[in-house]
């Protein structure tokens, strides 16, 4: 089964209240060991044969619309001010929904400030997928 | 037998492609020559595989064409046939290489026709240096064909496209199986052999001062470390001794251009052993002279950056005036002038808006770090 993992950065949660601090407020050395440690959630997804694809994504983006035939397309945004964005994705392939639950609480546990793991929300999306190809 | 394969190729391309065919229908005869090629050769060695996959896609071309010409003769149409051959003297690097990076492409097909039909790469190898599917990739490349298809291809082209179009595969960064440096400087140096162009020399020159830093220019973890901070004797120093001297021939003809201006600076940096050793005044005189060339506000903000060397990060802030506010980097060098102006909280506030800004991750970890590092003082 295929997950999408969707990391999100919520400013309203609730292990930290207040959110967490911006990444430039950090000590360089816990910037290192924070994408150390992404850099090792993936490695190990790969090593185990379960990972498929991630990226990052700017926090910032803007939303668009059809307005209709010959018309350029409606955009609104960015909105800065906004309580949830999200930082970045991936994608894994594992046999269980409780596999993808521990795959997706091990990249939360992501170290922060002084060490402590920044507990964020993981976004678990199982993938609609294709129908059996035997399914008479 | 691969590596054969894939300089014989472009070989095989070129000489079809002069004798007038269509440069659609000559790739797909040297690819389909080429699989007959990896099908025949385990068993018997031509003892010329040139002419052997000459030969071949010669017969696979004239096959096609009868198919092509039935067809039709079907649809009733008129088939024109190809006008006499053109001329023996046209080189055939910059011929393909001009076709493939005709200007009616974006630079996007552009680089993908010319990395499979003059780098010699499958549409999976092309594939898999963009990170995108392979049969994207083969319809990325179908359709750029199809954008030159009528075209003759027996004169070359513009060189200027050319060079644009290798800088971009130079700069594409990303290295896997397929190193893109290092295939953009392999077809540098086969137009340089091919032209008569300092320009193109200028290109080579660039690239190869650039790829001497590789090694010192990301730590293991992928991170970005700048120039100032970089363990220079980790550069590659045949590679920069290669760049001065190609650049120094370049500069010896007196055609001034670009790439050779941008050489210059590239080599002023790798002459030094450290910053402070770096001949900065004689930098900021090459950026004037790039100015001259070009009107590119990124060339006025590296400028500043040398500036702020040269003069003092004051005169560098001042020279930075003048561009755009919101040029990529513009944060990012205007953070660095003020941390050596002592204004470190205002450079910490500016490192912190161009990470935000920054189009790749390791950019942005560096700015983030940067505006940490400025913080915890």
């Amino acid at each position: 089964m295929k997950y999408l993992l969707l990391k999100h950065y919520r400013s309203d949660h609730e292990a930290a209240p207040g959110g967490i601090a911006p990444m430039d407020t950090w000590t360089p050395e816990e910037i290192d060991a924070h994408i150390a440690f992404m850099g090792k959630v993936a490695a190990d997804l790969k090593e185990r044969g379960e990972f498929v694809a991630a990226e990052a994504v700017s926090p910032e983006g803007t939303f668009v619309r059809y307005d209709g035939e010959g018309r350029p397309p409606v955009t609104d945004g960015p909105f800065a001010e906004t309580k949830d964005l999200i930082a970045g994705w991936m994608v894994i392939d594992v046999e269980t929904q409780e596999r993808a639950h521990e795959a997706a609480a091990y990249l939360s546990s992501a170290p922060g400030p002084g060490g402590r793991p920044i507990n964020e929300w993981i976004e678990v999306r199982p993938f609609l997928g294709y129908p059996p190809g035997f399914a008479e | 037998m691969s590596e054969l394969l894939r300089d014989l190729g472009p070989q095989v391309l070129g000489v079809l492609v002069r004798r007038g065919a269509d440069f659609a229908a000559a790739e797909d005869a040297v690819q389909e020559a080429l699989l007959e090629a990896v099908r025949r050769w385990p068993e018997e060695m031509p003892d010329s595989p040139l002419a052997w996959l000459i030969r071949v896609a010669g017969n696979k071309l004239v096959d096609q064409q009868r198919a092509e010409i039935s067809r039709r003769r079907r649809e009733q149409r008129l088939h024109r046939e190809p006008e006499p051959g053109p001329t023996e003297q046209a080189d055939d690097t910059l011929l393909l290489l001009s076709r493939c990076c005709h200007p009616s492409l974006s630079p996007a097909s552009a680089v993908a026709l010319t990395l499979r039909a003059v780098g010699g790469l499958t549409t999976a190898q092309v594939a898999r240096a963009f990170l995108v599917p392979e049969p994207t990739m083969g319809q990325r490349i179908s359709r750029a064909k199809r954008t030159i298809a009528g075209e003759r291809f027996d004169r070359p082209g513009d060189v200027r496209a050319v060079l644009r179009v290798l800088y971009l595969i130079f700069n594409e960064g990303f290295t896997g199986e397929v190193d893109l440096a290092e295939e953009a400087i392999r077809l540098t140096r086969q137009l340089a052999a091919a032209t008569d162009d300092p320009e193109v020399e200028g290109l080579l020159a660039l690239m190869l001062l650039h790829h001497a830093r590789r090694a010192a220019r990301r730590t293991p973890a992928g991170e970005v470390v700048p120039l100032a901070e970089q363990d220079r004797s980790r550069w590659d120093t045949a590679m920069v001794a290669e760049g001065v001297a190609v650049l120094q021939a370049a500069l010896a003809r007196d055609r001034l251009g670009e790439y050779q201006a941008q050489a210059a600076i590239a080599a002023l940096h790798d002459d030094a052993t450290s910053t402070e050793e770096t001949d900065w005044v004689q930098v900021v005189e090459w950026y004037d002279e790039l100015a001259r060339l070009s009107d590119s506000p990124v060339v006025a903000l590296n400028r500043a950056v040398a500036v702020g060397e040269a003069d003092g990060p004051h005169a560098g802030l001042r020279a930075l005036e003048g561009t755009p506010a919101d040029l990529p980097r513009r944060d990012a060098v205007a953070a660095y002038l003020h941390e050596k102006a002592g204004d470190h909280a205002t450079a910490a506030r500016l490192y912190a808006a161009a990470a935000r800004s920054a189009d790749n991750q390791p950019e942005r970890h560096h700015l983030t770090r940067q505006a940490a590092r400025l913080r915890q003082r």
